[in-house]
């Protein structure tokens, strides 16, 4: 079977020439890019993890912890409650706390605030004494329900003597309005998602191309690592920006309420510095673990305990200190913080560029690591 | 005719296991060309180490004038390599395969539909790969390995695992892939494979080469070159020997496994006239010898793939 043809050693082929088909021209950046992009799509299980998971914790924090912020406490008036009214009519500003139901009788109105669904129930006896009864069961609105309806009392009495106030309280509490949970809750699930796809993203590809040997087939082709690794980083920070987008319209929509400020803009260049430590994280994982299942194991031993610790799923301005400063350990932090204050707290460069330096220089630290660890095949 | 690969004395250790024990070998350029030997030998250490996917503890290797160690992207280009294991990406089809390959190595999409018709699987085009049946993900892998019009072929046990009719479907291609002028290495466990494909062959066990050349020559240099065999029990071993000696016959390897009464021989004629006269011709079988006797002559064992 000696080739009768002539031997094709005069004339070589010239290495990587260019495009010898017709058609468009293949470029091995934009071909891997493809490749990676499909693979994210056509995987109902990675699609579900790094977008409709967090989609959904998002749903539900946000429904469940809504008007969580506010004191807004829910009394029916049962009959006329003369002072009420009086107070109502004058616009006084304890009122805005209160959320009145009229019509109700004693009865039902009592058995709603012992089923929990009222707060309390206020009534006038014919000689004046105003009523008032709640459920001890929420302190903070049993206590709150008892102060307003006291103060308006007061006010009520002062007004009858004719006697102008001669001090008065200026009350506000200390977390400003703009902390809603929203506010709180769109930042830190978002890194969690984030998370979640740049860390699997990373990881999942050395693990299954190493598995399948396609490592080694892309080492036998004329491309760079350069290339490779590139299209890779282009496809997590793409995932990365469309999850913030879908995060920032859920959120925004009016039953949420999140309202964007100044600079917010600041955390797409934070989104993309965040994706980079996370792929790194999914760099070394994945140059450590032989398959997927181990992958996927030290993947989520990373990634659940660093999303609690670093504030994903609770505020750490209401963490102790001891977490606060665990926190600070957590790349995932460095994300969440300074998108919330972007987001809608009016932080600036000044919130964003030390944290995304951070988020950078522990990219490059993993990043060795991981390199550290690197095989082209499991031989 | 030039050398397309020269590989002089190569080894290669792995822990306790001397995978590669001093190969050395040349293949022309244009040549069809076989490494041959049971799972083990050393067959695809040998093939990675010519490829450039591992360095050699020891030795020289040379493809196509250029050394593959450490990873030599003027190389890379010229020479295609299709793997034991299909290596697809994940979740692709056919064809998004295929062009993906093809993009590597700077080409366009419609070459790269051109090479899946060549291999025939226009058809399957929108088949993830790995919905294809074993047959066509091999196409689709040499497929994949020929997309840029190498010089060079390495194809690591191509047939493995395919039907009958698939194997000979992948012999056609293969054969066409060479009569254009490639040079095509090729491993295989596959004693029939290399006998029907390969210009020469190399015969490995224990990660050394033990003979090469021709199919056709070694199979002549072996001594008794015709096997004979018959139903088991239709004569006694010790008799079938008395009476074969007593009719002069000359032969050798003579065994019964109690299925078949198995011997060697280069006269068949006195062979089968003792076995005739003795009424014992039922299952008879005479065939010439295969690159399996000479397996068995080199290595003094059976040939178990």
């Amino acid at each position: 079977m000696t080739a009768t043809e002539p031997s094709r050693t005069a004339a070589p082929e010239p290495a990587a020439g260019p495009a010898r088909g017709d058609g468009e021209k293949g470029s091995a950046f934009v071909g891997l890019s493809r490749v990676m992009l499909l693979g994210f799509v056509r995987d109902k299980g990675t699609l579900f993890f790094t977008l409709a998971l967090p989609l959904m914790f998002l749903l539900l924090f946000g429904v469940l912890y809504k008007g969580g912020g506010s004191t807004h406490v829910k009394v029916a008036e049962v009959g006329r409650v003369q002072v009420l009214d009086d107070a109502r009519s004058q616009a006084q500003g304890a009122l805005d706390a209160l959320e009145i139901t009229t019509g109700l009788s004693e009865a039902d109105a009592l058995a709603k605030v012992k089923k929990g669904d009222l707060d309390g129930l206020v009534m006038q006896k014919p000689d004046g004494t105003l009523v008032l009864r709640f459920s001890q069961a929420d302190q903070v609105k049993a206590g709150t329900v008892q102060g307003i309806v006291n103060s308006v009392v007061q006010g009520a009495n002062q007004a009858a003597a004719n006697v102008a106030p001669k001090y008065s309280l200026d009350a506000a509490k200390v977390e400003d309005d703009s902390t809603k949970p929203i506010q709180y809750l769109t930042p830190g699930l978002l890194a969690y998602a984030i998370a979640m796809g740049a860390v699997y993203g990373a990881s999942f590809t050395l693990v299954t191309w190493r598995k399948s040997r396609v490592l080694r087939r892309l080492r036998l082709a004329p491309i760079s690592a350069g290339t490779v690794v590139g299209a890779r980083v282009l496809v997590s920070v793409l995932v990365a920006l469309a999850q913030t987008a879908l995060f920032l319209a859920v959120a925004q929509i009016d039953y949420f309420g999140l309202k964007l400020t100044g600079d917010w803009w600041l955390v797409l260049p934070l989104v993309v510095c965040g994706t980079l430590a996370f792929m790194s994280i999914g760099l070394v994982t994945g140059s450590l673990a032989k398959t997927e299942e181990s992958a996927n194991g030290m993947n989520q031993l990373i990634i659940l305990p660093m999303s609690f610790l670093g504030g994903a799923f609770i505020p750490l301005d209401f963490a102790p200190s001891w977490l606060q400063d665990v926190s600070r350990a957590m790349p995932l932090r460095y994300l969440i913080v300074p998108a919330k204050s972007v987001l809608s707290q009016g932080g600036g460069f000044a919130e964003a560029l030390p944290a995304m330096g951070v988020l950078l220089a522990f990219t490059a630290v993993l990043s060795a690591v991981a390199w550290r660890f690197f095989n082209w095949d499991d031989a | 005719m030039s050398e397309a690969i020269t590989a002089d004395g190569i080894r290669k250790r792995y822990g306790d296991v001397q995978a590669v024990d001093g190969v050395s070998l040349s293949v022309a350029t244009g040549e069809f060309y076989g490494l041959l030997g049971p799972n083990g030998a050393g067959k695809t250490t040998t093939l990675e180490i010519l490829e450039g996917i591992r360095e050699a503890d020891e030795g020289r290797v040379e493809i196509l004038g250029l050394s593959p160690w450490p990873r030599n992207p003027k190389l890379l280009p010229r020479m295609g390599v299709q793997f034991q294991a299909s290596a697809f990406f994940n979740k692709l089809t056919a064809r998004e395969t295929i062009r993906t390959f093809a993009s590597f190595y700077g080409i366009g999409s419609r070459a790269a539909d051109a090479m899946l018709e060549r291999v025939g699987l226009t058809e399957s085009a929108n088949v993830l790969t790995s919905k294809m049946s074993g047959g066509q993900a091999q196409r689709l892998s040499i497929a994949c390995a020929l997309v840029h019009d190498p010089e060079l072929v390495f194809l690591d046990e191509p047939t493995t695992g395919l039907d009958p009719q698939a194997r000979r479907n992948l012999w056609d291609l293969l054969r066409d892939i060479n009569a254009e002028g490639r040079t095509v290495v090729l491993t295989t466990h596959y004693l029939d494979e290399a006998e029907v494909l390969c210009d020469r062959v190399s015969v490995m066990d224990h990660g050394r080469v033990l003979k090469t050349g021709a199919p056709a020559a070694l199979v002549r240099e072996i001594d008794d070159t015709v096997r004979v065999r018959i139903e088991s029990g239709l004569l006694a071993p010790d008799r079938a020997r008395e009476l074969l000696t007593a009719a002069g016959a000359v032969y050798s390897n003579l065994e019964d496994d109690g299925v078949t009464l198995a011997l060697s021989t280069a006269e068949p004629g006195p062979v089968l006239s003792v076995l005739a006269e003795q009424n014992a011709l039922r299952g008879l079988e005479v065939r010439g010898a295969t690159l399996e006797d000479v397996f068995l002559q080199l290595t003094g064992r059976e040939y178990r793939a």
